[in-house]
């Protein structure tokens, strides 16, 4: 009797999920490593089992989806068909020279201390995204927090950030974000988003494709009508106020050319600023694995491989596009995973419904892109003494000055020749922000640790075969 | 030939070594240039540590370039001190058994009649200097004139100073060279830049270069990882390794060989770096090799097994056969001078390098007898030193 | 209404931390940074440079401003650690580590 292969799916997200189940549902032995205690990922983060949350519904979108994937994954647990590893926070993904096989390493616990190595004949990648946040004056204030920072304190601790909220930035991010505050009872005082209606209409055609998708902003529309919130397209917050904590931010109204009107600005009192210009993708471990990337997202086939062998990938990871795209490829690449696995080709006439879909989102999030694109002439508008490296509190002029004074033309020696990116986060937070102040091209960072590790854990690592 | 120069000397490479002979020869009254096919600091200077030894180094021509090296640095800190991050830090080796302290000892005691300062520390004194080393070791040497830099600011910084015109993302494709075979300039992929002196300080891709000239200059990768820390309060002093260091530099061994260095750094994190391993240009993650790192720094600093790695990089040392680097005028095309091949010790030999590069630019004598760095030594039969 | 009534949350029984000395209730299951922010501490580090106050930022364990010491231990992600009976979160300054 041969072993059943293994396939470990890093991420318990949509894409995780849908892609730990379509190979399980194929005979392969799945592991589910994951961070987070419970598995949902940030789309379906779920409330602390101890809160003792009722109707979590309550906070959620797509409930039923989520349904659906919960009790699969339950029922795949209890076949013993799927493992999942809860707070597992991996830090390195090593393909093991010989055989081919791969060595999952995590930290175990909230912690992060301890060591813990899944072997594996295949690798899913389903690490999901981060937001991206573009500095401007006031940002590392206390009180300003990210808008999907907000929303994941919301669905899962069930906390608010403070009792008047300003939600600013662009994205498709920012409605749900405004509408959750807003009914767990936050005052939300402005919905602040820099695309202007026009550039949604230019996009029409792309985005009429996806009604349910318009439907769901319109919902959330409503919501906000619902709780008095105000809708300020075209504008961006400019600054955040205050010395200890936050207290107010400068809007700002925008012309055509996405350029600050003079005059047209305005202060509005706030204790929570929640903030967001887009995602970008986890791309980590793909990396030091050695698959190709393409712009800042690992770049996959049609079957959702990498062009490492025994590598997928799916969701977030390979190119920001919500929930709905990230089951689709989810889907697509456990089933390819399943069939690879055991020797044979996969039969995509199998996923047809789920290519289409990808196809659809895709083209749905490409649109989204243009409409949602940070407007023209922000990095112009941040001061040389702004910390744009949250870390290592590297200001804009040290940026700048790494550039004009010192030579640097890329990322990697701006990082070199002003620390902007070496601290704590490795330049997760301020790489858009340096990029975009310097013009140098935004490049996924080369990050051989996804997370810190314990030099202790390092020198305890098993020895190679 | 008609055509006008562009410059005195064109400098190839815009590492730390390329700076410094860049700095010199403008300081001699060169109209100097700088190119680089990537970025200030992109090779070997932007992955290293900003190790300024003299301790690691056996009495011979890399010692005395090292000594002269030393006092230079301490006049170009003098002039750039924080820009540059320059500590004088001074560095501490280490020995865990008697028959390794005997043998450090020895080592030492050779250093000192050719210069170095080496003072002598009793186990019970080590941890006066360093409070958080492993207890249990035999015994050390404390070296005064060790230091450190930041070596990406560093060049960016001696570049600066220099006043050379500065062409990085340009990429060399041809050595430019009269009828009589004399270096004229070099041809670059955005135009040619005239000049009667070109300078190969492309470190690692020095062999590359030197080729394009028409000459044989056998520079070889050997990878070396580096592990970056968390930012800690001061806790590690000196620069302090193992005395198996000493034995490593020269090693011919392909294999891995854990050689530590750790130290404390001016923003914070302790370096510990870096491992020493002949793959070619293979930048992939290696675990056997951070796994080595992580084991020797905690054998040195127990406090660090809690401690966390925010990131590990690896970079390219270029070595010689004979482990010495290529200094000074290639006779086999007059106008070529070389300023490459210096291992794991760049960073450090870089301000004797310029000097005595620019000193011979200039075609005045330089500090030291450039015989044992000659660039056509590896052109005998067998390879190794004559 | 609150967050608690809308997911019509029945958490276990209260129990008591201190941060930088002062007691504060907290929820189990609740983060550290939950139990913070539920008290109405928006700032939990200052940092190493110029010593500015900083509290949580991403929210999900990527831009490691929420730094906290929590039971002397420093540099632990307040939006990540659940916090537990008796907990001792401090304020944590600059490393966090005591300088020597």
């Amino acid at each position: 009797m041969t072993e059943r292969p293994h396939l470990a799916v890093v991420g318990a997200g949509p894409a995780g999920l849908a892609a730990a189940l379509a190979a399980a549902a194929r005979g392969v032995r799945v592991t589910l490593v994951d961070a987070a205690g419970q598995a949902g990922g940030q789309f379906y983060r779920q409330p602390a089992a101890a809160l003792g949350a009722r109707r979590p519904k309550a906070l959620h979108h797509q409930w039923r989806t989520w349904e659906r994937l919960r009790d699969g994954l339950d029922r795949q647990r209890s076949a013993g068909r799927i493992e999942h590893l809860t707070d597992h926070h991996v830090w390195c993904v090593e393909r093991l020279t010989g055989d081919g096989t791969f060595g999952v390493h995590a930290l175990r616990g909230p912690a992060q201390e301890e060591g813990v190595t899944v072997r594996a004949d295949a690798v899913l990648l389903a690490t999901g995204g981060y937001e991206r946040v573009l500095p401007f004056p006031g940002w590392t204030l206390p009180g300003v927090v990210t808008a999907g920072g907000a929303q994941a304190m919301l669905k899962g601790g069930l906390v608010l950030p403070g009792r008047t909220a300003v939600v600013a930035g662009t994205g498709p991010l920012l409605l749900p974000v405004a509408a959750g505050l807003a009914a767990a009872g936050a005052r939300v005082a402005a919905l602040v988003e820099s695309a202007g209606p026009a550039a949604l209409l230019r996009r029409a055609p792309a985005l009429a494709g996806q009604p349910g998708k318009l439907a769901e902003g319109a919902g959330y529309a409503t919501r906000l009508l619902r709780h008095g919130v105000r809708t300020l397209a075209r504008h961006t917050v400019v600054a955040a106020h205050g010395t200890e904590r936050l207290t107010a931010v400068t809007v700002a109204a925008l012309d055509g050319a996405g350029r600050v009107r003079p005059g047209a600005s305005r202060r509005v009192r706030c204790d929570t600023l929640a903030v967001g210009h887009g995602m970008l993708p986890h791309t980590d471990l793909a990396e030091t694995l050695g698959c190709t990337l393409s712009g800042t997202a690992v770049r996959v086939d049609a079957e959702q491989r990498t062009d490492v062998p025994g590598v997928w990938a799916a969701g977030e990871a390979t190119g920001v596009g919500g929930a709905g795209l990230a089951l689709a490829e989810g889907h697509i690449a456990g089933r390819s995973a399943a069939a690879r696995l055991r020797g044979t080709a996969p039969d995509p006439r199998g996923w047809a419904a789920a290519a289409r879909s990808r196809t659809r989102l895709r083209e749905f999030a490409a649109a989204l892109d243009a409409v949602y694109a940070p407007p023209p002439g922000w990095a112009e508008r941040v001061p040389d003494d702004t910390v744009v490296c949250r870390c290592e509190e590297v200001t804009a002029g040290e940026v700048r000055g790494a550039v004009d004074r010192l030579g640097a033309a890329d990322l990697r020696t701006v990082k070199l020749l002003s620390r902007a990116g070496m601290g704590w986060c490795q330049g997760r937070m301020c790489a858009p922000g340096v990029a975009g102040l310097t013009g140098c091209p935004l490049t996924a960072g080369r990050r051989p640790f996804a997370r810190p590790v314990p030099l202790g854990v390092l020198a305890a690592l098993p020895e190679s075969d | 030939m008609t055509k006008r120069l562009t410059c005195d000397v064109v400098v190839v490479g815009a590492g730390m070594v390329g700076a410094a002979c860049a700095l010199y020869a403008a300081r001699a009254g060169l109209d100097v240039r700088v190119v680089d096919r990537g970025p200030v600091a992109g090779g070997t200077t932007g992955a290293g540590e900003g190790n300024l030894l003299v301790s690691d180094k056996e009495p011979g021509p890399e010692l005395e370039l090292a000594l002269l090296s030393a006092r230079l640095w301490t006049g170009l800190a003098e002039e750039l001190g924080p820009a540059i991050e320059y500590e004088p830090k001074g560095g501490l080796v280490v020995a865990s058994t008697p028959g390794a302290l005997a043998a450090l000892r020895d080592f030492a005691a050779a250093q000192r009649t050719a210069g170095v300062t080496a003072q002598p520390v009793e186990a019970d004194r080590l941890r006066d200097l360093e409070p958080h080393l492993a207890p249990g070791m035999a015994g050390g040497v404390r070296y005064p004139q060790d230091a450190q830099v930041m070596p990406a600011l560093a060049a960016a910084q001696l570049l600066r100073a220099s006043g050379a015109v500065l062409h990085t993302g340009r990429t060399v494709t041809g050595v430019l060279r009269t009828a009589r075979g004399a270096v004229r300039g070099v041809r670059t992929d955005r135009g040619d830049l005239h000049a009667p002196a070109v300078v190969n300080a492309a470190g690692t891709w020095g062999g590359d270069l030197a080729a394009l000239a028409g000459a044989r200059l056998p520079v070889l990768p050997r990878r070396g990882f580096v592990l970056v820390t968390e930012p800690l309060p001061r806790r590690v002093r000196h620069k302090v390794y193992a005395a198996d260091y000493v034995a490593d530099v020269a090693s011919d061994s392909a294999a891995l060989r854990t050689s530590p260095v750790v130290e404390g750094t001016a923003a914070g994190p302790v370096l510990i770096g870096a491992t020493r391993e002949r793959v070619g240009f293979d930048r992939s993650l290696s675990l056997p090799a951070v796994r080595a790192l992580a084991a020797g720094a905690i054998g040195l600093f127990p406090f660090l097994e809690r401690v966390r790695a925010l990131r590990t990089y690896a970079g390219f040392r270029p070595y010689l056969p004979d482990h010495l680097p290529a200094i000074g005028p290639d006779p086999r095309v007059p106008g070529l001078f070389h300023a490459c091949g210096h291992e794991g010790a760049g960073i450090g030999l870089a301000p004797g390098t310029g000097r005595l590069i620019a000193r011979t630019l200039a075609g005045e004598a330089p500090e030291l007898d450039l015989t044992p760095f000659r660039p056509e030594r590896f052109d005998t039969e067998k390879g190794g030193t004559p | 209404m609150n967050p608690l009534e809308l997911a019509r949350a029945r958490p276990g029984e209260a129990f008591t931390v201190t941060f930088d000395g002062r007691p504060l209730a907290a929820l189990p299951g609740q983060t550290v940074a939950a139990a913070l922010w539920a008290a109405g501490v928006p700032a939990w580090r200052s940092t190493r440079g110029t010593g500015r106050p900083r509290g949580l930022f991403c929210g999900i364990g990527v831009c490691f401003d929420c730094l906290v010491a929590v039971n002397d231990r420093p540099g632990q992600r307040a939006c990540l650690v659940p916090v537990r009976p008796g907990d001792v979160i401090r304020t944590q300054e600059g490393t966090g580590r005591d300088d020597d």
